[in-house]
């Protein structure tokens, strides 16, 4: 499997990473170059096999119903690069 | 001897004996970083003035009576662990200002037993690198050098910093994290003790995610003794980290210096890869035979998965790292560069705050799990890694322990090896595989190679058996007696 | 009879599948601590887990399981004993971590069925595909700036239950019963509160339409409409903008559209040149979800009486209508206080008082039966007197009147005012004699052969005795002497 151009962009849109035209062909080399690598696992028979999920140590635990957490507004806007008010913000979104 | 050469069990009998106070050791430590940070880069942010105020607090506890396992112990946090109040970067750029209004589990729990943390250590941006050289920060350099020979070489990665910072004489111990061999290789690489627990041993509450199925913090020092001190503070059940594992901490230092009579090892065949150097081959040769003199018997074992263990790695990893690193959106925290829309903003943020590895990795995994693709890629690699569990669970049916070599060569020089992201991939090719079966593993000093670098050999354990790994790393250790310095260190600064 | 829609080429049958997200009643959220209640100041619902810091980890609500199961129990749907949690990754102001957590693959709840009921009393059988879990987005304001949109996460990571219906729904009204039926369900479970204004239930409405007889054609999603009646109008006007489409030769586009109330159609979302690709993967920091069938057989062995099976038991113990019975069951509440009113009474003459005087007496004040004036004690008080004869039915609407002013019971008022039923025979007798004596002629008329008079003359007795007189004694002391 080989990413052309457009896919390429067509990834990199996906992940909200700008990318110049520029970039496109060391990019497309370098992701093809680990793509071609990994083809190596088609020859690994995998029939029948279950995919792992966790790593078996463990089953889901959960928590009691109770309010422990939030009221922390402060911590919460501490890091927020243009807060406004009790508020985070983006550009204006138009829906 | 020099109190930055002090193993942490001998600092700490020695702050009780009163034999020096904790503010000397931990200043010891602050001078070694003011006089050689500037060259080796270890670390991207230093607490010197809080370090010395925690040491005269230590101090108090210690004229008290009150000090607990690590009371006064000057310790390297790798960057990647959150600090409540201090910068915490992960070496990226989006990063570079956050401050974390709240204490990662494993460096709370070092806190409660009476640690001074005297910085946060150099890594590879995100974690994402074998060598130290993505960090936003800039390389850290290995104090080791070869033989003759100046150049500056790479302190393997991604804890870096901490492995240079520790091995140089910068802190008695640091934290790593380690996702595909990030606290083995370069523990290997720069001659220090570093151990990867089982995961779910350690919480990750409060360390930056790289890929969660398989980050797991662990401890760095230049002793297996000195590991399981750490070890004993760092793990532990935590409600907030739903794949911690509830069991008991046994008493790690019980095991250190345990006898191995009767121990079965295992030598998987498949670590003869190609590209092995002959130096660490010989090395691993040694290490069996310690073993054997040890009263181990030595079995053959197959491991037949363990050549998929990388590119499995390179699937797995990616796709979790390109969900994980989605909340550095310049929104809520981290840098934000403006754009007219929000799409704009998000396309310039990541962009600007992202190093190019980083970019790579995330790229990858967006594509690998993206539509059509799920299934060859991701899914199928989650089936390799059922696998590679298989063959490790098969194995230690038969043995015990496995004995490996930790990486393919030793360090190598800054600027090698950066063409192909490939080629740098492939150093951690023995250490990928534990992590992919989430198996404890550690790595061990046991020699010096042919160009005076040092090799480290791998040890690999059953879940939750840390204390096996650390009996028979003490066994290396001795036989070994490894204790060589190298050449940039804190005591050959002043 | 099916609802059809007339095009210019023939007539169409329309199918619809509706996406049901019902916020879980909990007290914190789904994977965090923070308080999951509407109305706090914003940002203040918050923990850094909500806000995806870094190294934050989601913990799993153990109770918004057991009312995801409830619910999966109420809607007589398989509950799968292991189920799992998936990301589904994409870019959005108010998704803190990039990724919601879904469970995609592996639902909690599987195949179940919900019962409706049309007004011409046709029962259908609207088919339930799955229910999961899932997280809650943030709320992001876009009219308190030129430039900005701001962004608060209070609802970020609250529980919601997203339940997909099989595309077996005809017509709007259908639509409307199933919605209804299904927030009648939730709210007997205690799992939702089905409140649409607040949002607390949504639906996105997938419309297609096609000709009798042919297999499915591209269907249309009608995303978050927030009112049963909109759901209704959407589908009705969707499904007309796609018969146009289709009969003028074009072809329905699979794609996401919104109902816009005021103009009453549907439009088009924006499309985006890159359609959405979530790269669904299982969430890493969580493990599978495994619950012990023991759990669920005590989750479900703790259930209410669902609202289907109390109506059967309401025909069958009380003898009353199904529409009665259908009316009484809507709420719990109704249900609970009709049962207490029809306890040892008369039930049906319960039933007409709660379905009748009562209803209309909380439709005019606009009070719901919780904080209803007459509690079910005071009108079963009043059904007592009845029963006993102390009032007869006349009485007891001007006695229900009184007590709905002043709150007061049935006897007190019957006391106060006097109202007590006459029964004593003297003096029903001497008012007889009385009427009879000052209306000689129609006494006259009445021997002739005019029998409708007979009404008249009790009419006069009842008004002479201000309607307390028993209206069976006075018609026979009337027989007697006429």
């Amino acid at each position: 499997m080989s990413l052309d151009p457009a896919t390429v962009r067509r990834i990199a849109r996906l992940a909200r990473i700008g990318i110049d035209e520029s970039d496109l062909p060391a990019l497309q080399g370098e992701l093809n170059g680990i793509l071609g690598w990994v083809e190596q696992l088609n020859e690994v028979d995998v029939e029948g096999v279950t995919p792992m999920v966790g790593t078996g140590h463990a089953a889901l635990r959960t928590r009691d119903d109770v309010v422990t957490d939030g009221n922390c507004r402060d911590a919460v806007l501490s890091n927020a690069p243009d807060a406004v008010g009790p508020f985070y913000t983006v550009p204006k979104v138009v829906e | 001897m020099s109190l930055t050469e002090l193993t942490i069990a001998d600092a700490a009998a020695g702050l009780r004996a009163r034999k020096f106070s904790a503010v000397e050791l931990v200043r010891a430590h602050t001078d070694a970083i003011a006089a050689l940070n500037p060259r080796l880069n270890a670390y991207i942010t230093t607490t010197s003035d809080a370090a010395l105020q925690a040491a005269t607090h230590a101090d108090e506890a210690l004229a008290k009576g009150e000090a607990k396992p690590l009371t006064g112990i000057p310790l390297g946090i790798k960057d990647l662990f959150c600090t409540s109040g201090v910068r915490t970067t992960a070496a990226s750029n989006i990063l570079k200002n956050f401050v974390p209004p709240y204490e990662s589990t494993v460096t709370a729990n070092l806190l409660r037993d009476g640690a001074v943390f005297v910085g946060k250590t150099n890594l590879d941006e995100f974690a994402m690198g074998s060598a130290n050289i993505t960090s936003a920060f800039g390389p850290v350099e290995n104090p080791w050098k070869r033989n003759g020979d100046d150049a500056a070489l790479v302190p393997g990665g991604s804890s870096g910093g901490s492995a240079a910072a520790v091995a140089a004489g910068l802190a008695m111990g640091a934290t790593g994290t380690d996702t595909g061999g990030s606290i083995r290789q370069p523990a290997a690489y720069c001659g220090i003790v570093g151990l990867k627990p089982t995961y779910g041993r350690c919480s990750r509450f409060g360390t930056i995610a790289y890929a969660s199925s398989l980050d797991q913090a662990g401890p760095m020092a230049r002793s297996v003794r000195d590991c399981a001190i750490m070890l004993q503070s760092m793990a532990g059940f935590d409600v907030r980290d739903s794949t911690s594992v509830n069991c008991d901490v046994p008493d790690y230092s019980a095991a250190v210096g345990r006898s191995l009579k009767g121990l079965k090892v295992g030598i998987p065949a498949e670590y003869r890869a190609e590209g092995l150097s002959a130096e660490i081959e010989a090395a691993w040769q040694r290490g069996i035979e310690w073993l054997k003199a040890a009263g181990c018997e030595i079995v053959d074992v197959s491991l037949p998965h363990t050549k998929y263990g990388l590119a499995t790695y390179y699937i797995v990893a990616p796709a979790e790292c390109s969900s994980n690193l989605a909340r550095y959106d310049g929104l809520r925290f981290g840098e934000r560069v403006p754009g007219d829309t929000l799409d704009a903003m998000y396309e310039a943020t990541r962009r600007a705050g992202f190093g190019p590895e980083v970019r790579r990795r995330i790229m990858m995994g967006t594509y690998v799990l993206s539509a059509g693709y799920y299934d060859a890629y991701y899914l199928k690699a989650q089936k390799v890694r059922s696998l590679i569990r298989r063959d490790f669970t098969e194995s230690f049916q038969k043995v015990d322990v496995l004995l490996t070599p930790t990486a393919p060569t030793p360090a190598f020089a800054q600027g090698e090896k950066t063409d192909d992201p490939v080629q740098m991939y492939l150093n951690d090719i023995f250490t990928v595989p534990a992590s992919m079966a989430g198996m404890p593993a550690m790595s061990v000093p046991v020699g010096l190679g042919a160009t005076g670098l040092p090799l480290g050999l791998q040890l690999i354990g059953r879940p939750f058996d840390e204390e096996t790994l650390l009996a028979a790393g003490s066994a290396l250790e001795s036989a070994a007696g490894f204790t060589h310095r190298p050449v940039i260190r804190a005591e050959g600064a002043k | 009879m099916s609802y059809t829609l007339e095009g210019r080429t023939g007539t169409w049958e329309i199918v619809v599948g509706l996406e049901v997200h019902a916020q879980v009643i909990s007290h914190s959220k789904l994977f965090s601590g923070a308080s999951a209640s509407y109305g706090g100041e914003p940002n203040t619902h918050v923990s850094l887990v909500d806000a995806g810091f870094p190294g934050m980890l989601p913990v799993l609500n153990h109770e918004c399981v057991a009312q995801a199961i409830r619910t999966g129990l109420g809607l007589r749907a398989r509950i799968n004993l292991e189920s799992r949690f998936d990301r589904k990754n994409y870019f959005y102001a108010d998704l803190p971590t990039g990724y919601q957590i879904s469970q995609f693959t592996h639902p909690i709840v599987g195949e179940g069925t919900v019962e409706i009921e049309l007004s011409d009393g046709t029962v259908r059988h609207i088919g339930i595909t799955r229910l999961h879990m899932e997280q809650d987005a943030g709320k992001s304001m876009h009219d308190q700036d030129p430039t900005r949109s701001f962004i608060d996460l209070n609802r970020a990571g609250v529980a919601l239950m997203e339940i997909v219906s099989e595309p077996d729904i005809r017509s709007p009204e259908e639509a409307g019963a199933y919605l209804r039926k299904l927030r009648q369900i939730l709210r007997y479970l205690g799992t939702c509160d089905g409140n649409m204004e607040e949002g607390s239930m949504r639906a996105d409405v997938n419309v297609s339409v096609r000709k009798a007889g042919e297999p499915f054609r591209t269907r249309c999603e009608i995303k978050n409409v927030n009112s049963i009646r909109y759901v209704m109008h959407a589908i009705e006007v969707e499904a007309t903008r796609q018969i146009e489409v289709w009969e003028d030769g074009g072809e329905v586009d699979q794609e996401t559209r919104l109902f816009d109330p005021s103009r009453n159609e549907t439009r088009s979302l924006r499309s985006k040149e890159d359609a959405h690709d979530y790269r669904y993967f299982p969430d890493p920091d969580l493990l599978p979800l495994v619950v012990e069938q023991t759990w669920v057989d005590e989750l479900e062995r703790a259930l209410p009486e669902l609202p289907d099976d109390k109506r059967d038991r309401f025909i069958k113990q009380y003898g009353i209508p199904r529409y009665d019975a259908s009316v009484l069951v809507a709420e719990q509440a109704i249900a609970d206080y009709y049962e207490e009113v029809a306890k040892g009474r008369d039930s049906r003459l319960a039933a007409n008082w709660v379905t009748g005087d009562l209803f209309g007496a909380l439709n005019r004040t606009g009070r719901s039966i919780q904080d209803s004036p007459i509690s079910a004690q005071a009108l079963g008080g009043m059904l007592d007197l009845m029963a006993d004869k102390t009032i007869n039915g006349k009485i007891a609407k001007e006695v229900f009147e009184d007590m709905l002013e002043t709150g007061d019971s049935a006897a007190d008022i019957v006391e106060r005012k006097g109202l007590k039923q006459v029964t004593d025979t003297g003096a029903i007798d001497a008012a007889v004699a009385d009427v009879l004596a000052r209306n000689a002629d129609k006494v006259e008329e009445y021997r002739g052969g005019k029998d409708r008079l007979f009404g008249f003359f009790v009419g006069q007795v009842m008004k002479a005795m201000a309607g307390k007189a028993n209206p069976a004694i006075v018609n026979e002391a009337l027989k007697k002497v006429l």
